[in-house]
């Protein structure tokens, strides 16, 4: 009885210590990445070659999602506003709802189920067909080779794909909103654009996808350069970084979010 | 300077804490073809990967061109990987590239030649290893014979000093096998390299290889010219030189006694 409840108190303990290990070891490969971002970004082609694999293929799943989501909310708006008799504001709702939390935040959680895994896999692969050790002995760097480059690919791309994220997002609102529900078209736009701050919203929103898109990309990197070089190892790396971007995502979007609200 | 151009040194090394290596000398003189040959397991790889330093020695030191491979910085370490080409045992060619940019990939990383010097280069190794006309192929569409080399065109690219080979004859049919014994030992002489083939094909090797060491639990336990090996009384080499099942090299991996285990796991 007592041994079981010391193995389990043991288990959980090594867990916290691995999990502590870990989280010290990435913010060590973050370091490294930047370090070695000066000799990546002399050859930019990688960069750019990158930003079409990260963020060019993760654009038609994110505008298809970003025209659901903007139309549910239309949808979900009305019915509540004109209960108070205001839903003409519906175009602020849907403008402010995305800009400020699920434009970066559902970009982020698609970006690391679309782009991130595939990042973790074919570092992983890389590392374990050892093709990352081939590059060492030819005196090339795989931190500055394949890391950086994917590293400011992410980077680059999210704040991107947050903003076509808003507007889709609100077209999709203004196609419920107006044609369909009849909300008049010259309300849906002026209470928008009177509402919606520079500042406050769409700067507050950037920073965030920006951040997001440090989080995800270095948490789908570091899984993929730390997986053990079997297949079970890489589809394991795979899984956490999903559920590690997700977990990142949400707390820090809980975290700016208090900050940019008090201030 | 002296003539032997990667020195091992009472090395030893071990990942966790026992030891795969406990004290390993070797030479391995400029210009010749040797061989290190011992079991699966034995540490063989991991031995290349000190002499690459990519891992660093728990005891005694790797010297490479009379360099102390552990005490190197970054760019020591970076000047003395220019030396060396490592054939990797499944080939470890970029798998999102071609066979073309494959080879041409050091090439580009470590020169800034133009564009029609790298073809020429590539060209010339690819044709050396009879693959010219697979360049377009990508590097997935490979039989593994021709990954292997187009991974040693790959390898000598910059024409190094020092080639190694991980078991280059794997998992090969006879015809490749043969057909990589005698790049090997053309390359070495061409570009008057040395190379250090890991292997445990006993006949490939000894029928080209200038030098012979076994590695056997962590140490050297035998060395010398393919001749003189092949008449060998030590029972190690005995046994690995005409493929015995069992001898000094045991035929089970360490085990409880096999009854009480069959005992064992009656009760349970
Ligand atoms: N990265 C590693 N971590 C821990 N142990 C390892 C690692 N790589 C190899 N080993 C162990 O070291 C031993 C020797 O491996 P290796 O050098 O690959 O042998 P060989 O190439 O002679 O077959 C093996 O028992 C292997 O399990
Ligand atoms: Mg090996």
């Amino acid at each position: 009885m007592f041994s079981a409840v010391a193995s389990v108190l043991s288990g959980i303990g090594h867990r916290v210590i691995d999990s502590l290990w870990r989280f010290g070891a990435s913010i060590r490969f973050f370091f490294y990445v930047l370090i070695y971002s000066g000799e990546s970004f002399r050859r930019l082609h990688l960069t750019i070659r990158e930003i079409y694999f990260t963020g060019v293929l993760s654009l038609i799943i994110i505008l298809v999602s970003a025209f659901f989501v903007g139309m549910v909310l239309a949808l979900q708006g009305y019915n509540t506003l004109q209960r108070y008799g205001s839903s003409e504001a519906i175009g602020v709702l849907v403008a402010l709802s995305l800009v400020r939390e699920l434009g970066p935040v559902v970009t982020a959680l698609l970006f690391a189920g679309r782009a991130g895994t595939a990042i973790t896999a074919e570092i992983g692969l890389m590392r374990a067909t050892e093709q990352l050790s081939a590059m060492e002995m030819m005196a090339v760097s795989p931190v500055a080779r394949v890391v950086a480059p994917r590293f400011w690919a992410g980077v680059f791309s999210m704040p991107l794909l947050a903003a076509l994220f808003s507007m889709v997002g609100v077209l999709g609102g203004y196609l419920v909103a107006v044609p369909l529900i009849g909300v008049d078209a010259g309300a849906f736009w002026s209470q928008m654009q009177a509402s919606v701050d520079f500042r406050e919203d769409i700067v507050n929103g950037v920073i965030k996808s920006v951040v997001f898109g440090v989080a995800c990309t270095m948490i789908a990197l570091f899984e993929g350069f730390d997986a053990p070089p079997t297949a079970e190892g890489v589809s394991r790396a795979t899984t956490r970084t999903v559920v590690n971007s997700s977990l990142a995502v949400l707390g820090l979007d809980f975290v700016m979010t208090s900050f940019m609200i008090v201030a | 300077m002296s003539d032997n151009i990667v020195e091992i040194d009472n090395l030893s090394f071990g990942y966790k804490t026992r030891l795969l290596h406990k004290g390993i000398n070797m030479q391995f003189p400029r210009g010749k073809v040797v061989a290190i040959m011992g079991g699966s397991g034995s540490g063989k790889t991991t031995l290349l990967r000190l002499i690459g330093g990519q891992l660093k020695p728990s005891g005694g030191e790797v010297r490479v061109a009379g360099q102390v491979v552990h005490k190197q910085d970054r760019k020591g370490l970076q000047k003395l990987r220019r030396k060396m080409g490592m054939l990797f045992q499944q080939g470890a060619l970029f798998t999102d590239l071609s066979v073309y940019e494959n080879v041409a990939f050091p090439i580009r990383e470590h020169t800034d030649l133009p564009e029609s010097m790298i073809r020429d280069l590539v060209m010339m190794k690819l044709n050396a290893v009879g693959l010219r006309g697979a360049r377009d192929l990508k590097a997935t569409e490979l039989s593994g014979g021709m990954a292997r080399r187009v991974a040693l065109a790959r390898a000598v690219a910059l024409d190094p000093a020092i080639i190694m080979y991980d078991e280059p004859f794997a998992g090969l049919d006879p015809i490749s096998m043969a057909v990589i014994c005698n790049l090997i030992r053309k390359l070495n002489d061409a570009l008057g390299a040395t190379s250090i083939i890991v292997t445990h094909d006993v006949q490939e090797v000894f029928a080209f290889a200038d030098y012979v060491y076994f590695v056997a639990d962590g140490v050297v336990a035998a060395e010398g010219a393919p001749e003189d090996l092949r008449k060998s009384e030590l029972p190690f080499v005995h046994q690995f030189v005409h493929g015995e099942v069992d001898g000094p090299v045991p035929f089970h991996y360490r085990a409880p006694d096999y009854r009480q285990d069959i005992l064992r796991s009656a009760n349970v």
